[in-house]
């Protein structure tokens, strides 16, 4: 894990790296956005939702307290040019996906080239996938026309495998954790989900990555956990978490529960499916991103059924849903996704409503340990 | 063997023991600003053979007293069940927060929700009003109960709602009809947290506002659900303690 644990730290060196090869940065904010164009057009995507609490105070001049604090963060850093990779992006590819985020991105094309995609409420018919089909071509042709290139469907399949070996190896990673004990702590893993938005360098990270994945089998082949043998298997979803914003999970850890998976929209969601190497890398490009699971979609059974499928795979003992103050759309699907999975494999579903501030800790606790102690009895 | 139960609250301290699966001793005292200090002093006089902390200073004292530690969600659940097994949901009003609990057909917990980021609904809210309408708690709750209608209140901030209270008077609002308004504010928000946890039957109310008979009264009327009331509603929490410490 300490390579994981520096490569956190030493972000700017990559940025450096990037700079001296000659090479752009396109900033990103959603799991909706097509990576996959950005590679092929031979510039590096980088992510740029925030999880840091100290840019929210900038955001607040700008945007309702009552807003998401991710949105708020995020802006805040983008607004006051504290973020080494949003001043480094040529332009950011943004997304129709929740109020907050639309209208932030109004704000934002004031003082930053902005491409933003019209995502469809919803994936469940031909009109939606026509609809997205079209934003993905309009997306390649922005990224053509920003960067003076153009993408063939040899670059675009070259970017789908390179970004399909990625999702399979952090698809590998996560299912170790399918025994019991799980190797490797929820906090480790978001560690790595977070060191693979900042390493540009993907053949490291990917050798680093199985390197690990390599330990961790030992480990579990000699029934070594990172928590305590017996303890309470939980499944985390809900809105982006990550490294700063990581709260939620310390404390489930702390108070005894293994993390044993992370579905949120940061985690393991943008991983779980492969972009058909088959057919019109357009077509297949425009699929993947169409199916993603976010709360921002009506209906969004996907995100149900997925986790109702990962309760039973990973024998969890409850699913822990993290809703940041202010995202509506993942506050009302809790009460949904409740229902679900109490009909589908009776998983106890806990809520913890949010933000990125520290003085709720004590609160959360309380209600995790009610938790733990809850499904540690069934 | 005698099992000790610490509950140590935002606002009182309680201590409970259990032995022979009777309860034995019970003692509250204010928390103060140094409630490790005031534990310890405590259970300096008090035997035991065990002890479980719960409450919001329980991992305070955790190290200092070596012993293991529940939530107060776990210790209200086993404490009402001392008191009567008869009761599906259990309502909790403290001075600082508030826990709605629904429980199974084995008397297990269900679900749980609970408003502790805000005093809105608390005994603090009641403290409060109490106060600015010029009334000791006792005189509040019979204050209401001889209003024969309510002057409704809006805010549930406890900050607000002062200033609407205040407002209210000086418009000539009548004091008993606004403190009837204030004890249904606290019902209603109340019935509200119970009907998220899907509660249904016999309600166990417990906590300091439950020694207030206006609002025992009118969460009867509202719920139109039978709701019962310990002897001592704030020993509950120290009580599931030390039942737990049996275990």
């Amino acid at each position: 894990m300490a390579w994981f644990d520096s490569a956190i730290l030493n972000t700017s060196a990559g940025i450096k790296a990037v700079r001296e090869q000659g090479k752009k940065f396109v900033g990103f904010y959603c799991v909706f956005a097509p990576q996959e164009l950005i590679i092929a057009a031979g510039a590096i995507p980088v992510t740029l939702c925030s999880t840091k609490e100290e840019p929210i105070a900038d955001g607040e001049k700008y945007l309702p307290r009552n807003f998401c604090p991710l949105i708020k963060s995020s802006y805040g850093f983008a607004i006051t040019g504290k973020c080494a990779f949003f001043n480094n992006s040529d332009f950011i590819i943004g997304e129709t996906t929740c109020d907050g985020k639309k209208k932030m991105f109004e704000l934002m094309a004031d003082f930053k080239p902005t491409v933003v995609l019209e995502v469809p409420q919803s994936a469940k018919g031909e009109l939606q996938k026509k609809y997205w089909n079209s934003e993905v071509e309009r997306c390649k042709a922005e990224i053509e026309k920003r960067l003076g290139v153009t993408l063939s469907d040899d670059n675009i399949r070259e970017a789908i495998r390179d970004l399909n070996e990625q999702r399979s190896l952090m698809r590998e990673l996560a299912d170790l954790n399918k025994t019991d004990p799980a190797p490797l702590s929820g906090t480790d893993l978001l560690k790595v989900m977070w060191a693979r938005n900042f390493t540009f360098d993907h053949l490291s990270f990917n050798r680093e990555l199985r390197a690990l994945i390599s330990s961790l089998k030992i480990m579990a082949s000699k029934g070594e956990g990172a928590l305590l043998n017996g303890a309470p298997r939980i499944i985390v979803t809900g809105v982006p978490t990550g490294i700063g914003s990581e709260k939620v999970i310390r404390i489930i850890e702390e108070a005894g529960g293994s993390v044993v998976y992370i579905e949120n929209c940061a985690g393991m969601k943008q991983y779980l499916f492969d972009v058909d190497i088959h057919g019109s890398p357009l077509e297949a490009i425009s699929e993947k991103y169409l199916a993603t699971p976010c709360s921002c979609m009506s209906p969004n059974t996907g995100r149900l059924e997925l986790l109702a499928k990962l309760a039973k795979e990973f024998r969890a003992d409850g699913v822990v849903d993290i809703i940041w103050t202010g995202c509506h759309t993942y506050n009302v699907e809790s009460h949904i996704l409740g229902k679900y999975l109490a009909k589908h494999g009776n998983v106890p579903l806990l809520q913890i409503e949010t933000d990125y501030s520290h003085g709720d800790v004590g609160q959360i606790r309380t209600r995790i340990d009610a938790f733990l102690e809850m499904v540690a009895k069934k | 063997m005698r099992s000790a139960g610490i509950d140590i609250g935002s606002r009182t301290i309680k201590i409970a023991v259990i032995e022979d699966g009777k309860l034995v001793y019970f003692f509250k005292t204010v928390t103060s600003h140094n409630p490790l200090e005031l534990a310890r002093d405590l259970l300096a006089d008090i035997e035991f053979d065990r002890i479980v902390a719960t409450g919001y200073g329980r991992h305070l004292v955790k190290g200092h007293l070596d012993c293991p530690v529940i939530s107060e969600i776990t210790a209200f659940v086993l404490g009402s069940r001392y008191f009567d097994v008869t009761c599906s949901s259990i309502l909790d009003i403290g001075g600082q927060d508030t826990k709605a609990i629904s429980l199974n057909s084995n008397g297990d917990l269900c679900k749980f929700e609970m408003n502790d980021r805000c005093a809105a609904g608390t005994g603090r809210f009641l403290e409060v009003m109490a106060t600015v309408l010029g009334f000791t708690l006792e005189e509040f709750s019979a204050a209401a109960l001889s209003a024969k209608k309510a002057e409704k209140i809006n805010n549930m901030c406890t900050v607000f709602a002062e200033s609407e209270v205040v407002s209210l008077i000086s418009n000539g609002a009548d004091r008993n009809e606004v403190a009837l308004g204030i004890h249904k504010a606290i019902v209603s928000r109340s019935a509200g947290l119970l009907k998220k946890v899907d509660s249904d039957g016999k309600v166990f109310f417990a906590g300091g506002v439950a020694l207030n008979r206006c609002v025992r009264i009118l969460l009867e009327k509202e719920l139109n659900r039978p709701v019962f009331v310990p002897a001592d509603p704030q020993v509950v929490g120290a009580v599931g303690a030390a039942l737990s410490a049996r275990d």
